[in-house]
């Protein structure tokens, strides 16, 4: 039964996978289509490629988040607990939070960033930290696991559209101070929407970060008995709290607003990155366990 | 806040470090294997505190500078907000036109204070602080009448919050944790753990630590038990779950049972017990050359893998002629490797074996100096068996003893199992080797504190980030040639993205509540 469901996991993943990478060729035509169209803006109804995108990531989301389901169930727990699986449901997040936040703000010209994070994270993830089913090690038996690990994905998916809408700010920002650039950003929101944009999404991520420290304070009492104790995993998320409300305050600060807030937004998600990878792989901590 | 701004980034960087060298707080090992791998390098490294980062000088000057220039901000602040929170929003402005969101509306079918006061009252419904205001009616010039409002005064509140819930953190973490403590101790099953200092195998106290404090009670670890998984090949002998049946003593009170588990700690008089480690404890009993019994004891060992394969030690100073030391490895389940060495395929004891090195000699311990007991000294002693001896090492299953080589006494490997319990003879083998059990026994006034400033933290950062703060101002101004023009403008105070819409929906709202129809 649980090898079953985990087959059925792995084929809902790469099901997924297959579904993205066409997601992001049609993404990245549109973009294409938009540097070829002179920079008028046209509405949703006059970009094909995107309209296909779009629906593509719903279905290979629909398919990324039977695959998590189906290794939730394989185990009988939250399909978190170690790199494999924390690569698997934190993408699914990512690409989640890229579809409902359509809701509020048509931001799909960052769906060939997001598909791509998503590929990329499945990718090595499947092929280099897949590990079978397993219990659960009685130091992850803990609702903890379920919240702090959950609002940490969370927090990290605001993040990853934050960024992407700080780079594409930038871009903006070269081209309206009379820079040669890309066509395509005629197209796109000017400098100063991004950046509110941008601000928004990371203030959403940073809210979410803190309570991912807070909870993970409690659970890190519950378990260890102290509920900070600067482990490695703890410094950087204390890193990374610094540097987003580092970049709050620079919106607030004369001269900090625009391309050096944008730079704040894109250090504090490399920050993500690095902890995320290099910091779970590499470094000697007590969060390395729930490693591999 | 630009000063912040700078720390703040400064504060980033200056954490960097302890993430990249190990440190005394989190990984003490770590910085004692640090210093024997870069024996250049390190004594340098603990010059500038690289070991101790986040107690060094300078981490510490950079965050106490954050949080003074936090206080220096926080303090004029809070003044100033309370007296805003005081006063009535603000004269209309004459012109507004010029502020964010203008919309106007020509109306003919209601007077200026019909329009007004239906505006005063849709925005005291929507949260708005309302002040109404009669233009100057300057001779020949239309009059007019206003409505000036503002809201979000709990955006500031809970920036302010926010701000003093931080200060509220350190405060709770720097005199709190002063009056802090905790300790670790190995117990082994059927063993006691009394409540005082000297019970402790280490023991860090805060900096307002006071002995008298320490509730007086005793547990008693009666059975260790650990469930390993068996039926998925994957993860045959991980460990599912560890349980530590104790007895809690308290003086005065009846005693009872209770257990702790990983992740739920046990909590008796203030203190809280933590499940850290386990391993195996086998019970030993050494009889020296006279035949007198110089040691018996269970000895923890140190588990080295996944599989339990243990390492300890034993020292009998009370041996004579020479005292005793040895080094062993216990196995729970042994297997013989393809070289003849020994090694453990599954944690649970299947078929437990105990190997010795033995030395005799002096076992450095008689002239004061402490010596850990779980490393053994071997430069002023012999060994007698394993390793270069002409004996081999001591091989021992439960219940088996042996001669030591050169008629320097006996070894005995005890059975802990009870004998008259009755277990068959293959299960038998499940009780013989004690279990230990390594607590953490922490206790932490502050943390009550800091939860409560951490939570009080969110809340205010939930309000301060997610509430507009704003001005908005409805006018009716009298028109010469009949009817009234209303305008509608706001004015954002702080970063309010949707103040244009806010005033354009307001402006909708109002115009339907007059039964007027939107024409710009």
């Amino acid at each position: 039964m649980i090898a079953t469901l985990d087959s059925y996991s792995q084929v809902a993943i790469y099901s997924a996978m297959a579904v993205y990478v066409l997601s992001f060729i049609m993404f990245t035509l549109d973009l294409a289509k938009r540097s070829a169209s002179k920079g008028e803006l046209v509405g949703s109804r006059r970009r094909p490629f995107e309209r296909i995108a779009f629906a593509l990531v719903i279905l290979g989301w629909a398919l990324h988040v039977a695959g998590a389901v189906f290794r939730g169930f394989a185990q009988g727990f939250v399909p978190w607990a170690n790199m494999f699986e924390f690569s698997l449901t934190s993408s699914a997040i990512v690409v989640g939070v890229f579809i409902f936040i359509q809701f509020w703000q048509n931001l799909k010209f960052v769906g060939a960033v997001v598909t791509a994070f998503a590929l990329i994270s499945l990718g090595v993830g499947t092929t280099n930290y897949y590990v079978p089913v397993k219990p659960l090690p009685p130091a992850l038996d803990s609702y903890w696991l379920i919240i702090h690990v959950f609002v940490a994905a969370l927090g990290t998916a605001f993040f990853v559209i934050g960024a992407a809408l700080a780079f594409v700010q930038l871009l903006q920002a070269r081209r309206e101070s009379g820079k040669k650039s890309l066509t395509l950003l005629k197209t796109l929101p000017d400098a100063v929407r991004l950046e509110n944009h941008s601000y928004f999404v990371n203030v959403v991520g940073f809210v979410f970060w803190t309570f991912t420290l807070i909870a993970g304070s409690i659970w890190a009492e519950r378990a260890w008995g102290r509920y900070w104790g600067w482990d490695t995993k703890e410094v950087w998320t204390f890193i990374i709290w610094v540097i987003y409300a580092g970049y709050i305050h620079a919106r607030a600060t004369r001269g900090w607003r625009g391309a050096r807030s944008a730079w704040l937004a894109i250090i504090g998600f490399s920050s993500v990155m690095f902890n995320y990878t290099v910091v779970n792989l590499f470094f000697k901590g007590l969060h390395s366990y729930s490693g591999l | 806040m630009r000063t912040a701004l700078f720390l703040l980034l400064l504060l980033a960087i200056a954490a960097v470090p302890g993430s990249l060298v190990p440190q005394r707080s989190a990984d003490p090992n770590g910085v004692v294997q640090y210093f024997e791998d870069n024996p250049d390098l390190a004594p340098i490294l603990d010059t500038v505190q690289a070991f101790d980062v986040y107690t060094s000088v300078w981490f510490s000057s950079i965050y106490l500078l954050l949080f003074l220039s936090l206080i220096g901000c926080v303090i004029p602040r809070t003044m100033h907000h309370m007296k805003a929170l005081r006063t009535k929003p603000p004269r209309t402005p004459a012109r507004l036109d010029r502020l964010s969101g203008y919309t106007s509306i020509e109306a003919t079918e209601t007077d200026a204070a019909t329009a007004v006061e239906s505006a005063r009252a849709l925005l005291r419904r929507s949260g708005y602080r309302v002040r109404t205001f009669e233009g100057a009616r300057a001779a020949g010039a239309p009059g007019d009448l206003s409505v000036s409002a503002e809201r979000g005064y709990l955006r500031e509140t809970g920036n302010l919050v926010f701000h003093t819930a931080l200060i509220g953190v350190l405060a709770s973490v720097g005199i709190g944790g002063g009056f802090s403590y905790n300790g670790q101790k190995v117990v082994v099953e059927g063993q006691p753990f009394v409540n005082v200092l000297n019970d402790y195998s280490s023991f860090n106290p805060g900096r307002f630590f006071d002995e008298r404090v320490m509730p007086p009670y005793r547990l008693v670890l009666d059975d260790f038990r650990v469930v390993y998984e068996r039926a998925n090949f994957n993860a045959y002998g991980f460990p599912i779950d560890f349980t530590a049946d104790v007895t809690v003593h308290i003086p005065g009170e009846k005693s009872y049972q209770d257990q702790v588990k990983v992740n739920h700690p046990l909590h008796v008089l203030g203190s809280d017990t933590f499940l850290l480690g386990n391993g195996y404890a086998p019970r030993i009993t050494v009889t020296d050359a006279d035949g007198n019994v110089a040691f018996t004891d269970s000895v923890p060992f140190l588990p080295q893998d996944a599989n339990l394969t243990s390492l300890g030690v034993i020292k009998v100073p009370d041996a004579l002629p020479e005292q005793i030391g040895m080094i062993g490895f216990f196995y729970p389940t042994a297997e013989a490797l393809e070289t003849g060495a020994l090694t453990s395929t599954f944690p649970d004891l299947r078929d437990p074996v105990l190997s010795l090195n033995v030395y005799t000699g002096d076992l450095g311990i008689d002239d004061g100096v402490p010596r850990s007991v779980y490393s053994l000294d071997t430069d002023g002693m012999t060994q007698v068996a394993g390793g270069h001896a002409e004996a081999d090492a001591i091989q021992l299953r439960p219940g088996e003893a042996v001669e030591l080589p050169g008629g320097i006494g006996t070894v005995t490997f005890e059975d802990a199992s009870d004998p008259t319990s009755g277990n068959s003879p293959t299960s038998g083998q499940a009780d013989s080797v004690p279990r230990f059990a390594s607590f953490d026994i922490h206790h932490d006034p502050s943390q009550g504190w800091v939860l409560f400033f951490a939570v009080a933290s969110v809340l205010g950062l939930l309000t301060s980030l997610f509430i507009p703060r704003r001005r908005v101002w409805i006018k009716a101004v009298e028109r010469a040639e009949g009817g009234i023009r209303l305008e509608y403008a706001g004015l954002a105070r702080g970063d309010d993205p949707g103040l244009e819409a806010a005033v354009a929906s307001l402006a909708e709202r109002h115009a339907q509540q007059l039964g007027l129809k939107l024409s710009q």
